[in-house]
């Protein structure tokens, strides 16, 4: 360890593993370190023993449960929308060769006390028993406008300016209701909270088109997952310069414990410190984990993982699925996600569920208590692990001191805003904007010749 | 297991092709790497880093007109260095070449420890071979055949002492795994439904549904 490198970075969460990937393929000499003896960090997806441990230290999992090497539970809720950025970063790094998707059968939303699968387009809007109580002409014509809007055609715009009127601006020009634009703010767009409604529309129009655009993709929902867990992800990103023969491809260490991130008498970062052995750098990325002093808190998420000898109630025995508890339904100001797969993503036992319930904390009681309104959708839950985790985010932009730090993985259910931090972590870096590009199967090949 | 089978589409035969995951383990630079290139390149370099490695290189081994075996092959790429081998590298894999060097004793460890770690994490079917390379250099050997030997029969394992040098034994290594694969069992695809024909749940690259209009 005690080389100079190009770059260090700490933790092998996904957008740690994405920028050294995409900084080794541009043939700078990476060091990649994790404390854990795991890839993933705070996306790990863990076996039970590596539950168990993080969660009830000293005590074992009971055998009925299944076999170790079954289960890659995840630690943070989040599938990947279809249409999404993820999926390109995926692509266009061939990434894809290490891993299987399957689609996420059912997207719900919680209305009334009880739940509804999310229509999308204007033909299930006017199908779906949800519009079916309130309003579906008028959601149909807020589809069509939805879908047929574009952005150098003036005459789609139907005299709504996407930059300057708010989305209950446009929610009033559609005459829609309450219930309504709460099913498309927080179903749809995928809000975490109101604050949106107030905002310029573009924002919201655009993830009500993602959402749409993702679940015309392949068809049952929005979202695609990884066969064996998230934990997939960050290890194939860490995998593929090498299959793009790059000169260096990219030194890991697991199970490495580091001690600091050393500085130079100006601030700038130096090296990093792991017992006796320095490792100098003048480059250093990390999660909020390793530069603690250099981060804030900006709130925390409260998360439940939930092992099911069943399926959720009410979705039609589906092997996965998101609900969305809109916080109007529960008297929250967050709303409350539960995220759903299972033995056919090869995460657990066969005829096993894992369900992970989450928000952000509001009150200063007991968090777990937040999710109920979650676990009420579960029934009976057989293991149930809970955990409050900050929202951290750098202090400073790391352009001072040279060194870079992610953002915690937040309470949005996809990916998309770990993709926007991945964006604006590689501008900081290197001063230019990421252009991911698609590598033609020729050049994998020739790469692979030459290697 | 999750192995492929593909209706050969070369006009000349009308023979069958299994395709297999195979990875290499053992400690570094026993010539993990270096086994691979003289397999599927004929080829040797001496002075090669022994780091760096290709994740994928494929080939086939023909077993009869009818039958022929196609190798994935996954390198290390160093990763084993620094206990930073991924649990994707194994997962799936239908067979491994498990190597040491003949001239370290404690690389025979390193070995064994692999075998384990595979026969508690793989799939229970996986097929093994363990390799005993740099027999050329016969006059620095520091593990005897027939120690390697009676640890391999004992551990249910194929066994080679090879040379990625001189291509001593390679070509009958992997051969001999590609015969020791249970073909005939793969012919009931039924059972592999989830990983056969088919091995991508979802293309990512081919973003189509009829049901749907996009918009
Ligand atoms: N004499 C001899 N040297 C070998 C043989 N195989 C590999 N080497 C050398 O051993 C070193 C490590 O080989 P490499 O394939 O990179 O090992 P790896 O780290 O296990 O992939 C290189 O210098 C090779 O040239 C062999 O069969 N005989
Ligand atoms: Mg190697």
């Amino acid at each position: 360890m005690d080389e100079e490198y190009d770059c260090i970075v700490l933790g092998t969460g996904l957008t740690e593993c994405i920028l050294s990937g995409l900084l080794s393929v541009e043939g700078k000499k990476v060091l990649h370190i994790d404390r854990n003896d795991y890839y993933g960090a705070e996306c790990a997806s863990l076996n039970l023993d590596q539950l168990w441990n993080k969660f009830r230290p000293g005590q074992t999992p009971p055998e009925s449960i299944g076999r170790n090497r079954d289960y890659n539970v995840d630690l943070v809720p989040k599938f990947m929308m279809a249409n999404g950025e993820i999926i390109r970063f995926l692509t266009h790094t061939d990434v894809t060769r290490y891993l299987e998707f399957k689609q996420i059968a059912g997207s719900y939303v919680f209305a009334s006390g009880k739940i509804y699968k999310v229509p999308s387009t204007e033909v299930e809007a006017v199908t779906s028993s949800l519009f079916g109580l309130f309003e579906k002409r008028r959601a149909k014509k807020f589809f069509e406008f939805i879908q047929s809007y574009r952005e150098d055609d003036p005459s789609t715009h139907q005299g709504l300016n996407l930059d300057k009127n708010t989305m209950i601006d446009v929610y009033t020009k559609f005459g829609l209701a309450p219930a309504s634009q709460e099913f498309l703010g927080h179903a749809m767009a995928l809000h975490l909270d109101d604050g949106y409604i107030n905002q310029p529309a573009r924002e919201t129009i655009e993830k009500i088109r993602l959402y749409a655009a993702s679940m015309a993709r392949y068809g049952k929902s929005p979202y695609l997952y990884p066969l064996y867990g998230l934990g997939e992800m960050p290890q194939g990103f860490a995998r593929y310069p090498i299959s793009l023969s790059a000169i260096y491809g990219g030194t890991y260490m697991l199970d490495k414990k580091v001690d600091e991130i050393v500085y130079d008498s100006e601030g700038k970062v130096s090296g990093v410190r792991s017992g006796d052995e320095v490792a100098k750098t003048k480059l250093v990325i990390c999660d909020p984990s390793y530069a603690s002093n250099k981060v804030r808190t900006v709130g925390s998420v409260v998360r439940a993982i939930c092992i099911l000898d069943h399926p959720i109630p009410n979705t039609s025995d589906a092997d996965s699925v998101q609900v969305v508890i809109p916080q109007g339904q529960i008297g929250r100001k967050h709303d409350v996600y539960v995220a759903c797969v299972s033995s056919a993503h090869n995460v657990c036992a066969k005829d096993k569920y894992l369900a992970i319930v989450s928000t952000i904390v509001e009150g200063n009681g007991n968090p777990e208590q937040e999710l109920e309104a979650g676990f009420k959708l579960l029934g009976p839950i057989r293991e149930k692990f809970v955990s409050v985790s900050p929202l951290e985010e750098p202090l400073a932009d790391g352009k001072d001191d040279q060194v870079f730090i992610s953002r915690s993985y937040d309470a949005t259910s996809h990916f998309e805003t770990v993709c926007d931090d991945v964006h604006d972590l590689y501008k900081r870096i290197t001063g230019q904007p990421l252009v991911l590009k698609q590598r033609s199967t020729q050049e994998q090949e020739q790469a692979e010749m030459a290697a | 297991m999750a192995a492929r089978q593909q209706q050969q589409q070369g006009a000349s035969t009308q023979g069958k092709t299994y395709q297999f995951k195979l990875v290499l383990l053992g400690e570094s630079a026993v010539g993990k790497s270096s086994l691979v290139m003289r397999f599927v390149k004929d080829h040797f370099d001496e002075y090669r880093e022994s780091t760096i490695g290709a994740a994928f290189l494929a080939q086939t081994i023909s077993l009869d007109d009818n039958t022929t075996v196609k190798f994935e092959i996954w390198d290390t790429a160093g990763q084993e260095r620094y206990k930073s081998l991924a649990p994707m590298y194994y997962r799936n894999a239908n067979c491994a070449v498990v190597v040491y060097d003949i001239t370290q004793s404690a690389s025979l460890e390193k070995a064994k420890a692999w075998v384990n770690e595979l026969q508690r994490q793989a799939d229970p079917n996986i097929v093994i071979a363990l390799a005993g390379n740099k027999s050329d250099l016969d006059s620095r050997r520091a593990v005897e055949t027939e120690t390697a030997q009676a640890y391999a029969d004992e551990a249910g394992l194929l066994f080679f002492e090879t040379s990625a040098k001189t291509a001593h034994n390679v070509t009958q290594l992997f051969t001999s795994i590609a015969k020791r694969m249970p073909l005939d069992q793969l012919a009931d695809q039924s059972r592999n439904k989830n990983k056969g024909l088919n091995p991508r749940g979802v293309d990512l690259s081919r973003p189509t549904n009829p049901n749907n209009c996009a918009c």
